[in-house]
């Protein structure tokens, strides 16, 4: 027999819980202030503006070292969450205990190469990642960050990771 | 020579993100230059080691490589990152200060071309380096 689909608020409730574990959990995250928007399996990075992110008084502009941040936290937690995905939605992930102790390790940054293509205006930034590949040690992402305007990209990466090791 | 040093310690004061970060500038000279940041527990990226996060090394090595740059003779003007590349050789010490370097190895009349080295309190093995090209105003 069939098994039936489960409710939407059940499926919403486990997602959601996951995604809130995995970025609050951060310390780094929440001192830049970066949130994460979900739609099904789709992750939009989002960097709320705030004067701590200036690097440039004059103009005035983001600060390089927080776009990058912002790319790399974005790259890191899209490759944690499609990771962690199956186990998730399979229940081999515990949903009822998760912290920092229960949550596997994130991936590791081996380098990460970053395109300055526009000055970062003092607003809200977005970013999206696309996992080039997923490797059972070593991944390759591609990540996007934009503002007003998603064709016009101010800045882009792309980011080599260790993954962390599935307990066997 | 430390009245410049001074100033440019003001001006890095000034970028409201590197201060943010508790970037200190320790040595500033012709295209080359020292700045240091302090562990704090707010830049960790991995709460399971403790390990500041690899976005906070990153803001480090950018602004110490433009620092570079502006103190190059041949830059007059502001400076902007045009592409940063950067290797994560290992994870920093929780709880050790990060000092990073940075040196205009080449400078033309559009582009600087830089490399930078980020250690911990162990120098023996830096913790990340760093490749990046600048835009040089004239």
């Amino acid at each position: 027999m069939k098994k039936r689909p489960e409710h939407v608020q059940v499926v919403k409730q486990r997602r959601d819980a996951v995604l809130r574990t995995l970025v609050e959990k951060v310390p780094y995250i929440q001192f830049l202030g970066i949130e994460f928007e979900r739609r099904g399996d789709e992750l939009t990075g989002i960097l709320p503006f705030k004067d701590e992110l200036i690097g440039n008084p004059m103009l005035p502009a983001l600060h390089g070292g927080a776009t990058a941040a912002f790319l790399e936290v974005t790259a890191i937690i899209c490759l944690s969450w499609s990771f962690l995905w199956e186990d998730m939605e399979s229940g081999a992930l515990d949903i009822e205990n998760l912290d920092r102790d229960h949550l596997p390790r994130l991936p590791k940054t081996i380098d990460f190469t970053v395109d300055y293509l526009r000055s970062g205006l003092p607003r809200d930034g977005y970013a999206r990642a696309e996992i080039t590949r997923a490797g059972r040690r070593y991944a390759s992402v591609r990540v996007q960050a934009w503002q007003d305007n998603r064709m016009r990209p101010y800045a882009q990466a792309t980011g080599h990771f260790v993954m962390p090791q599935r307990k066997s | 020579m430390a009245d410049k040093i001074k100033i440019a310690s003001q001006f890095i004061q000034a970028l409201p993100h590197a201060r943010a970060l508790g970037m200190e500038l320790e040595k500033l000279e012709g295209g080359v230059a020292t700045i240091s940041m302090p562990y704090s527990e707010k830049l960790i990226g991995d709460p399971a080691t403790g390990v500041v996060h690899g976005g906070a090394v990153s803001a480090l090595m950018d602004t110490c490589c433009g620092a570079a740059v502006m103190s190059h003779p041949n830059n007059l003007a502001h400076t902007a990152t045009i592409d940063l590349r950067i290797e994560y050789l290992r994870p920093a010490t929780p709880g050790q200060r990060i000092t990073t370097t940075a040196t205009c190895y080449h400078v033309t009349r559009s582009v600087a071309f830089v490399r930078a080295t980020a250690s911990d309190e162990d120098d023996k093995t830096p913790v990340a380096m760093a490749t990046g090209t600048f835009t040089v105003g004239s």
